[in-house]
């Protein structure tokens, strides 16, 4: 089946071979990493977590999403959505490989990972984080490939998969639920000490997720001419309103709780964040963007039903960068600043990081595009 | 089920509950004889008797000499066991317009503060860092991956991480005490190979005006116990709930 992605045209061979090539690129840096050490990277000593963990959390998030196409189909019987549920299947699988190569780049000594099964430790987040984001990469695999197998030959999926997709809904809600549970619950850092982290996690989740599916939607029908039925990306679109709406309201809640209260420890992540301080303002339009960028889709949204698919597009582009601009930067970032010192440090990834974390986004792309080249070939040859 | 199997049942259920009883009685007597032998390592500081020599680090270089802290010259590289802050950033909460000017230009020592309840020692994923039995917040620089959630889950930003090679930044290799390599956590031991050995914190032995004393808060009539009973202290963050084991004495 895996051989249709290995016949395409040239475009395609092109895009293959742009992909591996930044991926290759990431995988030296890496490698330059490897022997340097962390130094190589932004991150220190203030800001100790930085582009690796904040991208992590942000893929986990796209992850999850997928819940979103398979919930409807499986409890609520929406059979419309029996074509967009294996490219949401197969979305998750890459974006957790994707997370998993952002937590091994992140590790001071990736050569002793395995330490954190040796040595198993259920008081910490980030061993359940292992274990849920492992399980959740097997069950999308094993759902996906067996259910996609099933169409191919065109008999009844195996009768196995039914449960395993009913425990993959809870499953995939559990992985951003574990991630924000990583950072709420260090009393450390007021930012992340709030217990709407996981809902905000969850809304942000289901807004950026399915957005990312809109917009893949569009380039496959662009590039393969495998067309998805409007009424399923209006759908589609439909649960984006409704949890872009969810962020919105539960930031303005986080917002309000922290300026009306005034406690200086809280307070002053957002001020920071926001207004920035003398000598280090530089967060202020990535916070800004985000928090705008998420307010203008919402209403694009809105009002995109009557409208073409152009907006529709336009607004989940804009969706995913603003909250990439939140959850992969400016709330991981801004969690340690100011620092427990009460300084208030600068940190710029350096051209190291962004080569592997843009190696990383390229490993990811190329597990995507072979798995949807798979689907999109199957679909056309019948 | 019968009368006699049920007899059986229920008494062998009230042996066993009575013989868990016995266990847990003697567990607890048990728990109770090691918590007298138990040590409760503490450090206290004297802000007047630390201010007297003004410039003054004898017990940072004696620190960082004994334990090969390397030196880096770059600000985020930075590796600390012990340093020196100001007032108002490590007693941000405990500072008002009077103390502002004040206590101006006292700068405090600041390391690990071997808290009871540590927050960095539930987040590690491996158990590369621990409290021994003395109180002492250990870490395993061999079990260390790096991943730093102690670092961010340390309220008093007592750990540093080898962002690069450190022998290349140590300026005189001690020997008898191991150096670290690149991509592992570390910190403040509170001497713990000096304090079985029966000597005193490499800090508290430099200190060139008594300002630092060490002992042990389970015993009464230690120096510390004495002085802490006496003197009006502080600890850093107390409300976070991690009952640190350095107190600040006025």
């Amino acid at each position: 089946m895996i051989e249709k992605a290995f016949k395409g045209t040239i475009g395609y061979w092109l895009w293959l071979c742009f992909l591996s090539a930044l991926a290759l690129a990431g995988f030296i840096s890496y490698l330059r990493q490897l022997d340097i050490g962390l130094g190589i990277t932004g991150m220190g000593r203030d800001v100790s977590w930085g582009l690796y963990i904040a991208n992590f959390t942000f893929f986990v998030g796209i992850a999850a999403s997928s819940v979103v196409v398979v919930l409807p189909y499986y409890l609520h019987d929406y059979k419309k959505f029996g074509d967009i549920i294996i490219l949401g299947e197969f979305l998750a699988v890459s974006s957790v490989v994707v997370t998993i190569l952002f937590i091994l780049v992140d590790l001071g000594v990736p050569s002793r990972v395995l330490n954190v099964l040796i040595y198993p430790s259920p008081s910490s987040l980030l061993f359940w984080d292992m274990v849920v984001l492992t399980g959740y990469l097997i069950l999308n695999i094993v759902i996906g490939w067996w259910s996609f197998d099933a169409k191919v030959k065109e008999i009844e999926p195996p009768i196995w998969i039914k449960p395993l997709v009913y425990i993959s809904i809870p499953w995939a809600i559990s992985i951003h639920t574990v991630t924000a549970f990583i950072y709420s619950g260090l009393s450390a850092k007021p930012l992340w000490h709030t217990a709407l982290l996981a809902p905000r996690f969850l809304a942000s989740a289901f807004a950026s997720g399915p957005s990312v599916l809109i917009v893949l939607c569009f380039i496959i029908r662009r590039w393969f001419g495998f067309n998805i039925e409007r009424d399923v990306i209006k759908k589609i679109a439909i649960i984006v309103t409704y949890a872009l709406s969810i962020h919105i309201f539960f930031m303005l809640a986080e917002i309000y709780t922290v300026l009306y209260s005034d406690l200086p420890s809280h307070k002053s992540h957002f001020e920071f964040l926001f207004l920035g301080v003398p000598g280090n303002r530089f967060l202020i339009p990535w916070t800004w963007g985000s928090t705008v960028g998420a307010i203008i889709a919402f209403v694009l949204f809105l009002i995109s039903h009557k409208k073409n698919d152009s907006l529709v597009i336009f607004a989940s582009i804009i969706t995913v960068v603003s909250i990439w601009l939140e959850k992969g930067f400016c709330l991981i970032i801004g969690g340690f600043v100011p620092t427990p010192f009460e300084e208030y440090p600068k940190y710029v990834p350096t051209i190291f990081e962004l080569f592997i974390t843009l190696g990383i986004y390229a490993a990811g792309g190329l597990i995507l595009t072979i798995l949807y080249k798979t689907v999109v070939s199957f679909r056309q040859s019948k | 089920m019968n009368r006699r199997d049920f007899l059986k049942i229920t008494g062998i259920l009230a042996i066993g509950a009575a013989s868990h009883q016995t266990a847990m009685i003697l567990l607890s007597s048990e728990v109770k004889g090691d918590q007298a032998k138990k040590k409760r390592w503490a450090m206290a500081i004297s802000f007047s008797a630390c201010v007297k020599r003004e410039g003054c680090r004898d017990c940072i270089d004696n620190c960082h000499l004994i334990h090969n802290v390397p030196e880096f010259t770059d600000n985020k590289d930075k590796i600390q066991w012990i340093w020196s802050s100001h007032y108002e950033s490590v007693f941000g909460e405990q500072t008002n317009m009077f103390t502002k000017g004040m206590l101006k230009n006292l700068s405090v020592l600041c390391l690990c503060n071997h808290c009871e309840n540590p927050p960095c020692v539930k987040v590690c994923p491996t158990k590369a860092t621990w409290k021994n039995k003395d109180g002492i917040i250990m870490i395993d620089y061999h079990r260390c991956i790096g991943c730093r959630y102690c670092m961010a889950a340390c309220p008093y930003d007592a750990r540093s991480f080898n962002w690069k090679d450190p022998k290349p930044f140590i300026k005189e290799i001690n020997r008898d005490f191991p150096t670290r390599a690149k991509g592992v956590v570390e910190k403040c031991n509170f001497c713990e190979e000096r304090i079985t050995q029966g000597l005193l914190p490499a800090c508290v032995e430099a200190c060139p005006e008594k300002a630092l004393t060490f002992g042990d808060l389970n015993d009464p009539e230690s120096d510390i116990s004495r002085l802490l009973k006496t003197r009006f202290s502080i600890q850093r963050k107390p409300h976070l709930g991690t009952d640190p084991k350095v107190f600040y004495l006025f």
